[in-house]
């Protein structure tokens, strides 16, 4: 789920207030933007770019690497099924407050076809100095710089204070995967975590989890495997049980999803876990440095 | 949204599933009147969470007299967090055998997954303790929906039902899931009677919250969540915020930072005041966000701690300021500003307000935590 800058994208929504921003920041930035699509504008010109009626038509005979979604709630299954059905092959999903029941029937048509669905709920995938899809602020260089280091965030936010203070220690990002903060999403911290880990760029992984689910502790276990030293932050130590801490997926119900259960589990796959996020870079840098 | 359970068992029936036959009371002479009618009966503390039973909130009544002091004892009592204010009265069922069925969103499968057991009457947690290999868990592929075959196959072996009924009745129960966007649908106990009928004797719906939407009618019939004064004003605003016993009052955007700031100020030695978040589409509202942040007496202190990706800082510091204003805070104030828009928010925050914002997040938990002392 890392996209390149290589790599072509295609803006679902681009004729909206949010889609027309971020299409030409990432363009801007980089990122080659092909066009967008609004069924209700196909055969227009949006920021001197095509817009199509569907992601089908977009991807016509050439196809697409990569497509958006800035599209509301409850329309997101049917856009996201049209960007499956066209056989693209990322499909990046930013909207939060999608029916859950929507997001369950994108993600069994998505693995029938072989799709990888990032969010929905996320704020997308950045590699600096060469393109981001979705809202993260790539082009802030005092967060954003060229590095060795991948990270996983559930939250856009708090995955933005992780990057400024990576790169405020003089370390530089390798590639950004924001996976959103919804309790059912397409890509996973683990999935994450191994694709960073098969990634040449990166050699340590900083990992911004929440409490909520089960989907630290899964990484954990891939974890345990792997050579690449991990830094991980959960947030949520001083919230309280029961309730939902803004993303919907930040809930702990009994002892499941509890920051504790997700620390031990971390720590037994040797992953180091800090108080706060600004003691990820030191980490890094003390275990980047004795592996070299 | 939870729903209690007389609101949750219309939802069984409208997919074809039985339940006893009963109605709900809100006064001792109500419940008396429906015992009348429905003869010997169970009397049933409505709130919308679980342990009714082990809190005292379920009571058999054999006489309306009973059914009336039933009535009496619970309407009034506290479970958990809530006052029963109704209780639901149904008819006694002679049970044969207790069972348990539910369906759920599961991140894991993300897709739907099917829980039955023929070991009921106790918690799904015990189930899965006490008889693993008793406990079927069917993942359902929500495009297609409930597949009998497959339930049939997968059903753990129990002489005490026949395979047919329960995968009909399974069947009924994934179709009220489906229907209602339900987050859980779950029976428990569903009983086999000793007349052979299978009936829901409880039911617990909860809807997904992002389905409210285009669930209006349905919504109405669930129960809030229980919201402070302050709480149920920022939501009817349209951002969150929780009340906790601290002192260091915390605005923040983005649950993942305002998450992260609450557990900044702890492990520094303090204690939140609250959760406030003005992320997603909500990073408009500053000025709001403010004003209910110091409504809360006991802050004593207040952490501004602004990460902006969507969220633009310089649009939520001109809200700050903009309310600065009217509401004059009398307790320190620290601010820390990174992302979209750092320039333009640093800058207002010194020529307006006159303070300087900490470079360090850490920082400026660190003198918010001193300052609450």
């Amino acid at each position: 789920m890392i996209v390149r800058g290589h790599e072509t994208l295609l803006v679902q929504g681009i004729t909206g207030k949010q889609g027309t921003f971020w299409a030409d920041k990432m363009r801007e930035y980089g990122t080659k933007v092909i066009g967008g699509v609004n069924p209700k504008k196909a055969g227009q010109v949006h920021l001197d770019l095509p817009v199509w009626g569907s992601a089908v038509d977009a991807a016509g005979d050439t196809g697409v690497d990569c497509s958006v979604l800035f599209i509301p709630p409850l329309g997101v299954k049917a856009a996201a099924l049209d960007a499956i059905e066209a056989g693209i092959p990322k499909v990046v999903i930013m909207t939060e407050h999608v029916p859950v029941q929507d997001v369950m029937y994108v993600m069994a048509a998505a693995r029938e076809a072989g799709t990888r669905i990032i969010g929905p709920n996320t704020a997308g995938l950045v590699t600096p100095g060469e393109c981001f899809v979705g809202f993260m602020p790539a082009f802030n260089q005092r967060i954003f710089q060229v590095g060795n280091v991948g990270v996983i965030s559930r939250s856009g936010s708090l995955g933005t204070l992780v990057c400024l203070n990576l790169v405020q220690a003089g370390l530089g990002i390798s590639a950004f995967v924001g996976i959103g903060g919804d309790p059912v999403i397409g890509t996973t911290t683990r999935d994450a975590l191994q694709s960073l880990d098969e990634d040449d760029r990166t050699d340590a992984i900083a990992m911004v989890g929440e409490i909520g689910g089960k989907m630290e502790e899964a990484a954990a276990e891939y974890a345990a495997g792997m050579s690449k030293p991990i830094a991980a932050f959960i947030a949520g130590a001083a919230s309280p049980p029961g309730k939902k801490m803004g993303h919907a997926g930040a809930i702990v119900m009994g002892a499941s999803g509890s920051y504790e259960g997700k620390k031990a589990a971390l720590e037994a796959g040797g992953i180091s876990v800090t108080p706060t996020p600004s003691f990820v870079p030191g980490i890094l840098k003390e275990r980047l440095g004795a592996c070299a | 949204m939870n729903f209690e359970e007389h609101a949750g068992k219309p939802l069984l029936r409208a997919a074809g599933l039985e339940t006893p036959p009963g109605g709900l009371a809100s006064t001792p002479d109500e419940a008396a009147r429906l015992a009348g009618e429905i003869g010997p009966c169970v009397v049933k503390a409505q709130v919308p969470t679980g342990k009714r039973g082990k809190a005292g909130g379920i009571a058999l009544a054999g006489t309306v007299e009973m059914a009336a002091a039933a009535a009496e004892r619970i309407i009034g009592m506290k479970i958990g967090d809530y006052l029963v204010e109704k209780v639901l009265v149904e008819g006694q069922v002679p049970i044969a055998t207790e069972l348990y069925a539910a369906v759920m969103n599961d991140p894991d499968s993300k897709g739907p997954l099917m829980l039955y057991s023929p070991e009921g009457g106790m918690d799904i947690e015990e189930i899965a303790e006490q008889h693993p290999t008793r406990l079927m868990r069917l993942p359902v592929d929500i495009r297609t929906g409930f597949d009998g075959a497959a339930a049939r196959a997968a059903l753990p072996a129990s002489d005490a039902v026949e395979a047919d009924d329960i995968v009909a009745a399974l069947g009924k129960l994934y179709q009220a899931y489906a229907d209602n966007d339900a987050e859980l649908m779950e029976i428990n106990p569903l009983v086999l009677t000793e007349d052979g009928r299978l009936l829901a004797l409880d039911c617990k719906f909860t809807l997904d919250d992002s389905a409210i939407k285009r669930q209006p009618e349905l919504a109405k019939s669930g129960t809030p969540d229980k919201l402070t004064g302050l709480e149920g004003k920022a939501k009817d605003i349209g951002f969150k915020y929780i009340e906790l016993d601290g002192d260091v009052g915390i605005l923040a955007n983005g649950a993942g930072l305002t998450m992260t700031s609450m557990d900044a100020v702890r492990h520094y030695g303090g204690k939140p005041a609250n959760f406030l978040e003005i992320g997603g589409e909500a990073y408009t509202l500053g000025t709001e966000a403010l004003q209910t942040v110091l409504a809360n007496p006991n802050v004593k202190s207040l952490l501004i701690n602004f990460c902006g990706a969507f969220a633009r800082t310089d649009v939520m510091v001109e809200g700050i300021v903009k309310a600065w204003k009217v509401v004059q805070p009398d307790v320190p104030v620290f601010f820390t500003i990174h992302g979209t828009g750092e320039d333009e928010a640093i800058a207002m925050v010194r020529d307006e307000l006159g303070m300087e914002p900490f470079d360090i997040m850490d920082d400026a938990v660190k003198a918010a935590v001193e300052a609450a002392r």
